[in-house]
């Protein structure tokens, strides 16, 4: 469902829909990029409430969710910046800038990254899920004071097209381009749910050979 | 026991055992006298930039002895099972959290009292009146730092080569410390007061005090794994 829904997004967006009136085809690569950083977020938000819950009750399905959509916010994150590079190069002129929304997405990915590579390098089951939470809990706090500052430090990229202020989000791009966007963040989003629930599937299966493992060992 | 008495009773320990050994002071001071010469040689500046470019330079040098301290944080406690004892004893996690950081701080200020008017001699800098307020600055900053150093130091606590893994988690977390206190200080260098970085005073402020209270909630979580 969610593979026949990005294409017809896709089709829509790249052949149907009219190419911007100022920036031409190239923008056609927002149909990528605006649905892939919202899949990232979302993912970063499942991770930091799988964090809460492990910590709280214990249960190993809150933290095989948590590291589930860590995996997936990386990719998504890793896929958002080489979309906005390829964009970025024909628009700016350079493949990177140290703007403030790519200065926060690329650290995004480090933090993340960080909290992959701490799992991978504790032994101990339980000890690297509790430490991991930690780190997702922390992680997530930390994002709104990196916003600030890094908003402080510089800003460069455009403001926000669609969701402005003072503005209704309708009244900021035509409708033409509108549709396929949409229909590509529902994609996004039903991608998101289906990897992730393979994802939790291949934890659960992990985490039931590693029980029998040491069923049999006792 | 309140957790004032706790909390000092576990800090006059390790300062005990750091007296006794003086191998992390010893080591983070040595290493940021080093750090001083190495950006010396490297950058050779005119004096008109290193003016510019010393908040940075200073923080890249507290930063890194910071973390050499951090590492060694929990070393007493690795050795001869330690860290059971004395989590098995009836002490506030929240205690032994505060302690740590403070140890931590209290390390990383002896060797910023040093490091900074070193750094004003060795690199011909005027502006000895404005130490005061940059060594506040840097006060606020390194309390951020060991705050969160403090707890992500008990998280990479059973971890392989986590020595190496420290800094990878560590840095990125920090970036707000790191941008508000190098701005604060570029200020205060340039205009002889802060000026227009209040804000990022503040936001320096918030950081800490959202860090003390996550590391007092947190810590049992973290260190009993």
């Amino acid at each position: 469902m969610s593979l026949g829904a990005i294409v017809v997004g896709l089709y829509w967006g790249l052949v149907i829909a009219p190419p911007d009136a100022y920036q031409g085809e190239v923008q056609r690569i927002m149909y990528l990029h605006l649905p892939s950083i919202l899949t990232a977020y979302l993912s970063y938000f499942l991770v930091f409430i799988g964090s809460c819950m492990y910590l709280w009750k214990r249960e190993k399905r809150d933290d095989i969710l948590a590291h589930s959509a860590a995996e997936i916010g990386v990719l998504f994150t890793a896929l958002t910046i080489i979309e906005g590079s390829i964009w970025g190069r024909p628009t700016w002129g350079v493949w990177w800038t140290w703007d403030a929304r790519l200065t926060l997405t690329a650290i995004l990915l480090l933090i993340y990254t960080g909290y992959l590579m701490l799992r991978s390098l504790i032994e101990d089951e339980n000890r690297a899920a509790s430490a991991a939470a930690v780190l997702g809990i922390i992680g997530f706090l930390d994002i709104p004071l990196i916003h600030m500052s890094v908003y402080w430090w510089r800003t460069l990229h455009q403001p926000p097209s669609i969701l402005q202020p003072n503005k209704a989000p309708w009244e900021n791009i035509a409708w033409p381009l509108l549709i396929p966007l949409l229909i590509n963040i529902v994609a996004f989003l039903l991608l998101l749910f289906y990897l992730l629930s393979l994802r939790y599937r291949l934890g659960e299966i992990r985490d039931e050979i590693r029980m029998r493992r040491l069923e049999q060992s006792a | 026991m309140n957790l004032l008495k706790q909390t000092s009773l576990v800090f006059w320990k390790d300062l005990l055992l750091e007296l006794r050994r003086r191998d992390s002071l010893l080591t983070m001071f040595f290493f940021g006298t080093l750090l001083l010469f190495v950006f010396h040689f490297s950058f050779d500046l005119p004096p008109d930039k290193v003016a510019e470019m010393a908040p940075a330079l200073l923080w890249l040098a507290f930063l890194f002895t910071g973390t050499l301290g951090l590492t060694q944080l929990f070393q007493v406690e690795r050795e001869n099972h330690c860290l059971e004892a004395l989590l098995l004893s009836p002490l506030d996690r929240g205690a032994l959290f505060l302690a740590k950081s403070c140890f931590n701080l209290f390390l990383m200020l002896l060797v910023e009292l040093v490091v900074m008017p070193l750094f004003w001699i060795l690199f011909n800098l005027h502006g000895w009146n404005l130490l005061p307020q940059l060594f506040l600055v840097t006060l606020l900053g390194t309390v951020g730092f060991c705050v969160l150093g403090t707890i992500m130091s008990a998280v990479t606590l059973r971890a392989r080569a986590r020595e190496l893994l420290l800094p990878l988690v560590l840095f990125p977390l920090m970036i707000p410390v790191i941008l508000a206190t190098i701005r604060c200080m570029e200020n205060i260098m340039s205009a002889g007061d802060l000026g227009a970085a209040a804000s990022w005073l503040r936001l320096l402020l918030g950081f800490d005090v959202i860090f003390v209270t996550v590391g007092i909630l947190i810590f049992d979580r973290v260190i009993e794994g």
